[in-house]
């Protein structure tokens, strides 16, 4: 380790991904310079990752307060209010970069560092959703980490038990160097055992507990607040490992000390380790805490006071327990086979001391570590001087579909549209038994077991909206997922917001991020749905190349009587079929103007908050009247793909009637906002209309139920349908899209 | 009608089978694998999980746990014991059914609803049902890829030990087999998820049959 003077002599702070003016600050904070172990200490909680230092000052934007919510953002997870004395703990976390040099660990770790912001609250995990984005299948190494990174997910979420109920894949080549693993941990707690992370109680012990520290992962936090380049393969000791088995029996022991009451406040070690759970346990109590390295349990030898406070090995906790209960948490760990060991206590003085057998090795005030005592940033920003050109879309040079059917399978048959049953059937998303919606529909939805009610959970981003106008990617993730909600039959809760940008540093790109939180936070406001926390990755750039600005929005939803979810798929022939909503034209950012042009361009498709709060009004009160027999929301796609998706289910198929004002192609395919699908008994069409009409809603009756093929039918030209496919066909290649790239086999 | 559920280190289906047993109007308690007895209680279920991580072959230390020999004694009484996915593995493992599971001939975890046929209805677990009956259970597992060898499998079949098949094989396993019994019938495992399949709510009731088998009729709703 470098001698303070060494560390001067040779910057060592850019190294570590400081910057000079940021060093200075440290010095100033300490009266001296600062010792190795030190340095490293604030460089990984002064991390983006860690410090949100350039999104922190954005997010007071966010509406945090609501009827429901217990907890807003400031402690490892948000909790909202059900009823019946239980609350819904939920989050989402990335895991990008890990994931881009070690698919398999870094997504594994992603779900177990997820899990561990839920139970560290005293709630029991019930649910995980992943949000992934990939470059495109045809590259090999995109195969490579789509398959370890759904794989880990597997390995680790079905082995702790916790179903992975729901999620969302996209592939497109702006994730080829930087693939994005956004992954929501939900839990259900007692709301009188709903525990704190706080270093409370002057004199109280502090203990860590869980599995032994090593090297793995040191620095994991500063790598993942850079951008990738070539020398990725380097970084791949700073992946940690996961033990899924360990985290199972941490949860076990973890909510059994909690609901012992011996327990003070308790935290998860995540990014930079013992340094962060220490500081951010003792600023949250306003106190300090002193602990002896030496004590921690190890499993490598001759680790330096340096290693040991940056590790970031997992699934590992600290927890304060009153004093004198020390025993008998011990005991408690020491059934599930786990170390509980007594490693310092907590002190009036606000300092993290950090001691090795005794010496001091490292002294700073906790308050200057944590997100509070960090450097904010709130640099420049400029819209990308290439906007105009990206949102310009002339479709004079495109003609029309020759075939409107071969279209549809080209458009079922893109892996971003296509069914991830290959992907969740790898999931044990049943496991609790309370998934009686699993994966594959728009919410999923699981029963609270000694209750009536239901939750529904969801998880949406469109990265090519946020591409060509950021602020209706933030706003249109908000109202995709309040639609999954609500077409499920559920009333949405709360949000938490995944954050996924390039580097901050770049005008364009803090324009982005300060537009989408900007969209997030009116979509949010305008629709009454609080953020109760989140997550920012920035630095998601190799070589230069930014990703498509990417908010994700994981959204959680109440059903009071779970009984009356509303189903996603035509379940007979003989009902109705109306669209609520109006269908612009619209094909900027549509997944069919990439198929057909192999481009992102044009307007996103336009965000009428006012609108959408209405039609999801509409929908609510229909299905709550027990009109609606299937709902499903108008996404990615256009009209068409969601029909085709309706029959897929029971294959069922059905006819529809268009009358397009315009082109055809921008009717079916266009991604207008603010649309859901209804399938309805005839005798009940009328009821939703007027539903419908009240708001101010357009409708429209496109068609019925019926038949083993989807029809589509001009206005007039009822003999000549433009769209004649068996539901089977366009099933089978929905289905096949996937496990057919990742065999190498052409499209049957 | 007290039905233990042994609970191992890693263990994640024990919450839901003791749910489960209770849907269908019985009483379920963990037994801690540390435990060394099961007096009291009238069947014992291990459930699915990862006992132990299942880093070394699934359910290869479990069966070292103190409560197996307990659960061996239990079993040579003639009394009903059902292992469950890994539950199945541990029992395997242990000798008290015949054959291994292997990792799954796609090499991938498979989670999905799949068709059983019953091939024995005489099995302690299995009475409320038909020989013949198309059953439709959830499987998750990454090693359910029954294997025993020819000559085993022979016997086997000749000594109708083989309890449940697959209509359509999910994973490999040699003869379509889900789920194998011992000699005398007390002892059922099977791969399938009857605990995931007790109410019309969660999918299918299916299950209900198998875990109420034990309980002699009371309180077993019809399905």
């Amino acid at each position: 380790m470098l001698s303070p003077a060494e560390i001067r002599e040779q910057q060592a702070w850019r190294r570590m991904g400081l910057r000079d003016e940021e060093y200075e600050r440290i010095v100033e904070i300490l009266g001296r310079d600062p010792n190795y172990t030190e340095l490293g200490m604030y460089a990984v909680l002064w991390s983006e990752h860690c410090a949100y230092k350039h999104t922190r000052p954005l997010f007071k934007l966010f509406p945090t307060e609501g009827e429901h919510v217990l907890q807003g953002p400031g402690e490892n997870a948000g909790i909202l209010d059900i009823g019946d004395g239980l609350g819904v703990v939920f989050k989402v976390e990335s895991h990008n970069h890990p994931s881009a040099v070690e698919p398999y660990q870094g997504a594994a770790t992603g779900v177990g560092g997820i899990l561990r912001d839920i139970f560290t609250m005293g709630a029991r995990p019930i649910a995980v959703l992943d949000s992934l984005r990939f470059g495109e299948l045809s590259e090999p190494r995109q195969r490579y980490l789509f398959g370890g990174v759904v794989s880990g997910i597997s390995g680790y979420g079905n082995c702790v038990g916790v179903p992975t109920v729901g999620g969302e894949v996209y592939f497109d080549p702006s994730y080829s160097g930087n693939c994005l693993v956004n992954v929501m941990a939900v839990g259900l707690v007692e709301t009188k055992h709903i525990a704190t992370a706080r270093a409370s109680g002057v004199g109280n012990p502090v203990m860590v507990v869980g599995s032994t520290t090593g090297r793995d992962g040191i620095h994991g936090a500063s790598f993942a607040s850079a951008e990738l380049s070539e020398e990725n393969e380097e970084k791949r000791p700073n992946v940690q490992v996961g033990d899924p088995f360990t985290e199972k029996l941490l949860i076990e022991a973890c909510l059994e000390a909690i609901r012992s009451g011996d327990v003070v406040g308790i935290q998860d070690m995540g990014a930079a380790g013992v340094t962060s759970s220490a500081a951010e346990m003792a600023t949250r109590a306003g106190n300090g805490i002193e602990l002896d390295i030496a004590l921690i349990p190890r499993r490598e030898e001759g680790m330096t006071s340096y290693e040991i406070m940056l590790s970031e090995s997992q699934e590992r906790m600290l927890v304060v327990p009153q004093a004198g209960k020390e025993e008998a948490v011990r005991e408690i760990f020491a059934r599930w086979g786990l170390h509980a060991v007594t490693v310092g206590r907590v002190t009036d003085d606000g300092m993290l001391r950090v001691l090795e057998n005794g010496r001091v090795v490292a002294e700073v005030p906790a308050r200057s570590l944590s997100t509070d005592g960090a450097p904010t940033y709130q640099p420049e920003a400029r819209p990308p001087a290439d906007l105009a050109e990206r949102q310009a879309l002339d479709l004079s040079d495109l003609p029309e579909p020759e075939d409107y059917g071969e279209m549809l399978k080209a458009l079922l048959d893109s892996p971003t549209l296509a069914s991830k049953e290959w992907v969740y059937t790898q999931y044990d998303y049943q496991v609790q038994t309370n998934t009686v919606v699993g994966p594959g529909s728009d919410a999923a939805v699981l029963q609270v077991k000694g209750t009536k009610k239901g939750l529904a959970l969801t998880i949406d981003g469109n990265g090519r909206y946020g591409y060509l106008d950021p602020w209706t990617g933030g706003a249109a993730a908000v109202c995709e997922a309040a639609r999954n909600l609500v077409v499920s039959g559920a009333k949405p809760l709360g949000v938490t917001d995944g954050l996924n940008f390039g580097n901050p540093e770049r005008p364009e790109v803090y324009w982005q991020i300060k537009e989408a939180i900007r969209g997030i936070a009116a979509a949010c406001r305008a629709l009454g749905i609080p953020v109760t926390g989140g997550n920012a990755s920035l630095y998601n750039e190799t070589n230069g190349e930014a990703i498509h600005p990417t908010p994700i929005i994981g959204m959680v939803g109440l059903l009071p009587d779970v009984a009356k979810r509303c189903p996603s798929t035509f379940s007979r022939a003989g009902q109705a079929i109306l669209l609520l909503g109006e269908t612009k034209e619209e094909l900027g950012g549509s997944e069919y103007l990439w198929l057909r042009r192999r481009t992102v361009a044009g307007r996103a498709p336009e965000i009428d908050l006012a609108r959408e709060k209405a039609l999801l009004e509409t929908v609510a009160s229909a299905i709550e009247r027990g009109l609606i027999q299937a709902a499903h929301d108008v996404s990615e796609g256009g009209l068409l793909v969601a029909v085709a998706e309706m029959c897929f289910g029971a294959e069922v198929g059905c006819g529809i009637m268009v009358d397009p004002p315009g082109r055809l192609d921008t009717y079916l395919f266009s991604e207008s906002q603010g649309r859901v699908l209804v399938a309805v008994e005839p005798e009940d069409a009328p009821a939703v209309a007027a539903i419908a009409d009240e708001r101010g809603v357009p409708w429209t009756l496109l068609g019925a139920t019926g038949g083993g093929t989807l029809r589509v039918m001009r206005a007039g030209e009822e003999t000549a349908p433009v769209v004649n496919e068996r539901v089977t066909e366009l099933k089978r290649i929905w289905r096949e899209a996937i496990p057919r790239r990742l065999e190498g086999r052409d499209r049957a | 009608m007290r039905v233990g559920v042994i609970v191992f280190p890693g263990s994640n289906c024990d919450a839901d089978v003791q749910w489960a047993v209770e849907q269908v109007g019985g009483r379920a308690e963990f037994v801690w694998h540390q435990a060394t007895s099961l007096a009291g209680f009238d069947a014992v279920i291990l459930p699915g999980g990862f006992s132990y991580g299942d880093y070394l072959r699934c359910g290869a230390i479990a069966r070292f746990s103190p409560i197996m020999g307990e659960v061996a004694r239990f079993a040579g009484e003639g009394r009903p014991v059902l292992g469950i996915c890994n539950g199945f593995q541990i029992l395997t493992e242990a000798g008290l059914l015949p054959g291994v599971l292997r990792r799954n001939a796609g090499l991938k975890f498979l989670c999905r609803p799949v068709h059983l046929r019953v091939e024995n209805a005489d099995t302690a677990w299995t009475r409320g049902l038909q020989r013949g009956q198309v059953l439709r259970l959830p499987i998750a597992h990454g090693e359910g890829n029954y294997y025993a060898d020819p000559e085993e499998l022979a016997e086997l079949e000749r000594r109708g030990q083989v309890v449940f098949r697959y209509v359509t094989n999910p994973n490999g396993s040699v003869n379509n087999i889900a789920g194998v019994c011992n000699r005398e019938g007390n002892v059922v495992g099977m791969m399938p998820h009857p605990e995931r399949a007790v109410t019309a709510l969660l999918g299918g009731e299916d299950g209900r049959r198998i875990l109420g088998a034990v309980l002699s009729g009371e309180g077993v709703r019809a399905c």
